[in-house]
């Protein structure tokens, strides 16, 4: 990738979306954690400093049709508040641990009914349209959310170029595999890998998103370098993190939580106010940095793009 | 073999002074169990201030909270069951009137986090409230847990044996035992894939109840 320097007025700065009392405080936080940390060298690091990470270049801001008219959560929780597994289940560990994530040099593995199959280095793949910020709602299944502006490209441009067969009716998904890089892989909590996947007409709907960063700059670890996938009409468990593999397939893929526990978690996962997990309600979510829950749209907030793709399906059956 | 019987004799009467420090720090901290029990439950609710104090409150303070007080609720009902078998195993008689604080503890935490999910949590949404309490198990079984505690803890006094009598009142107080498993079982069931930290309570209860049933049944086989 070239890398120009970025001119700042095209990109989303997190300035912009931390007030100045968040900005003081993390400055605050910054200043008195070097005076605790005592010694910089030896002992236990600080977890790195996420607005220390590589602005991207030349992204087009969000078209009206791809950003919501919310505040987005500010940088600090979006980058502290994780679920990924493969680095701990305790939503600060992966701020913590996913330092050992070596996100570059990178490559996707590319395979099944596809005419462009192989080992695709990650620049070659995000060369297939330019990088552009989607502010998107994101509502994870634990009945929490928040609002990301992301930066990546169109999930149906990268497959495009890839030119899927006759037969590819779903593409698949796999996070990476190392127990090295990914601490949390050495306790088998999922059959390792990571798996998700999408049916193939909603992986080319133009709402499917491929990011490799947030806030301006590259993914960091935790939110899943250097590519991840953003659906934002979906539960947040099929937004599968630091992707290895895309498999185009005939049958419906194996997806990790399906496997887990289908009565809970279906594979199309789609945000759905009107059908509960059979352990809570997912009428309504807690917006983070809110106090007040609010109700959960059907979709997310999408239902307009994307209703249409479940037309005569069930959705209490198909949750 | 030679033995050198005047180095023993030394050693020994080295020791003495320790000896006598380390019964006089024996003797205190049996003095100021009380106070001591009473100090160390406080400390997860202080750490908790002292984090959000510091840190701020970050992403889900909500969450954090409930988290924190469940948690010592259910370690704290575990510590108080943890007495009895304290005082047996390791003859710690001094330690036989922490049940009753441990106990008063756990309720402690466990009314914080009914307020914690009634306050925060639903801002007090009467609807959302009752929607929990009616169609999901996994609140049924905590608060049923609660309310146990809670009227363990109303008759936890001098005055209430006396009312209730001896019998009567230590009858009433094995409900701590179906306590602690409805909670470990409300643990168990609002986990996802990583259960780790409900089996390690349910693993320590097991134990507990074990011993228990264990002197039961040598007990029974004595008096046969």
């Amino acid at each position: 990738m070239k890398i120009p320097e970025p001119r700042e007025s095209e990109v989303t700065d997190e300035a912009v979306f931390l007030n100045r009392r968040e900005v003081l405080r993390l400055g605050a936080a910054a200043a008195l954690g070097t005076l605790v940390a005592g010694c910089p060298e030896g002992g236990q690091a600080d977890p790195p400093d996420p607005l220390a990470l590589r602005r991207l270049p030349d992204v087009a801001p969000a078209a009206p049709a791809f950003r919501v008219d919310e505040e987005p959560t500010s940088f600090e929780d979006v980058t502290s508040y994780n679920n990924f597994y493969e680095f701990g289940t305790g939503k600060q560990d992966p701020a913590r641990e996913a330092h050992t994530l070596r996100p570059e040099p990178w490559s996707v593995v590319v395979d099944g009914d596809v005419g462009r199959p192989g080992r695709v280095p990650l620049e070659d793949l995000l060369a297939a349209a330019p990088l552009e910020e989607r502010i998107y709602r994101f509502r994870c299944v634990e009945a929490w959310s928040m609002v990301v502006p992301w930066i990546g490209v169109p999930l149906a441009r990268v497959i495009e170029r890839f030119q899927p067969g006759p037969k590819a009716a779903y593409v698949a998904f796999e996070t990476l595999v190392d127990p090295e890089q990914m601490p949390g892989q050495r306790r088998r909590v999922i059959d390792w890998p990571y798996r998700e996947g999408l049916r193939m007409d909603e992986a080319m709907h133009p709402l499917a998103f491929l990011a490799i960063g947030l806030y301006g700059r590259v993914l960091p670890n935790q939110n899943g370098a250097p590519i991840r996938l953003v659906v934002p009409w979906k539960y947040g468990f099929k937004s599968i993190k630091s992707i290895v593999r895309m498999s185009f397939t005939e049958k419906q893929p194996h997806t990790s939580w399906n496997d887990l526990q289908p009565s809970e978690y279906g594979f199309y996962a789609n945000v759905n106010p009107e059908v509960d997990h059979p352990r809570w309600s997912q009428a309504r979510e807690r917006r983070l940095g809110e106090f007040r829950k609010r109700p959960t749209l059907p979709f997310n907030g999408y239902a307009e793009q994307v209703a249409g793709l479940y037309a005569g399906l069930d959705l209490r059956r198909n949750f | 073999m030679i033995v050198d019987t005047r180095s023993c004799r030394s050693t020994e009467a080295d020791d003495l002074p320790r000896r006598d420090r380390a019964k006089r720090i024996g003797a205190a901290l049996r003095r100021h169990a009380q106070a001591l029990a009473i100090g160390l439950a406080t400390l997860p609710a202080v750490a908790l201030a002292l984090r959000f104090a510091l840190h701020g409150p970050g992403a889900n303070p909500i969450e954090e909270i409930t988290h924190v007080t469940g948690e010592w609720g259910l370690r704290l009902v575990l510590a108080s069951l943890a007495i009895t078998p304290a005082r047996r195993w390791l003859g710690w008689r001094a330690v036989a009137p922490l049940r009753r604080t441990l106990g008063l503890a756990a309720f402690a935490y466990a009314a914080l986090h009914l307020a914690t999910w009634a306050l925060l949590d639903h801002a007090l949404d009467g609807a959302a409230i009752a929607e929990d309490l009616t169609e999901r198990p996994w609140v049924m079984v905590g608060m049923a847990s609660f309310v146990l505690l809670a009227a363990l803890a109303v008759t936890s006094t001098r005055g209430s044996i006396r009312r209730l009598g001896a019998a009567r009142w230590t009858a009433l107080h094995r409900a701590v035992y179906a306590a602690a498993a409805l909670a470990v079982v409300h643990h168990f069931w609002l986990l996802k894939a990583d259960l780790r930290p409900a089996i390690v309570h349910a693993g320590i209860l097991a134990v507990l109840l074990g011993a228990r049933l264990a002197w039961r049944l040598r007990a029974a086989r004595r008096s046969s």
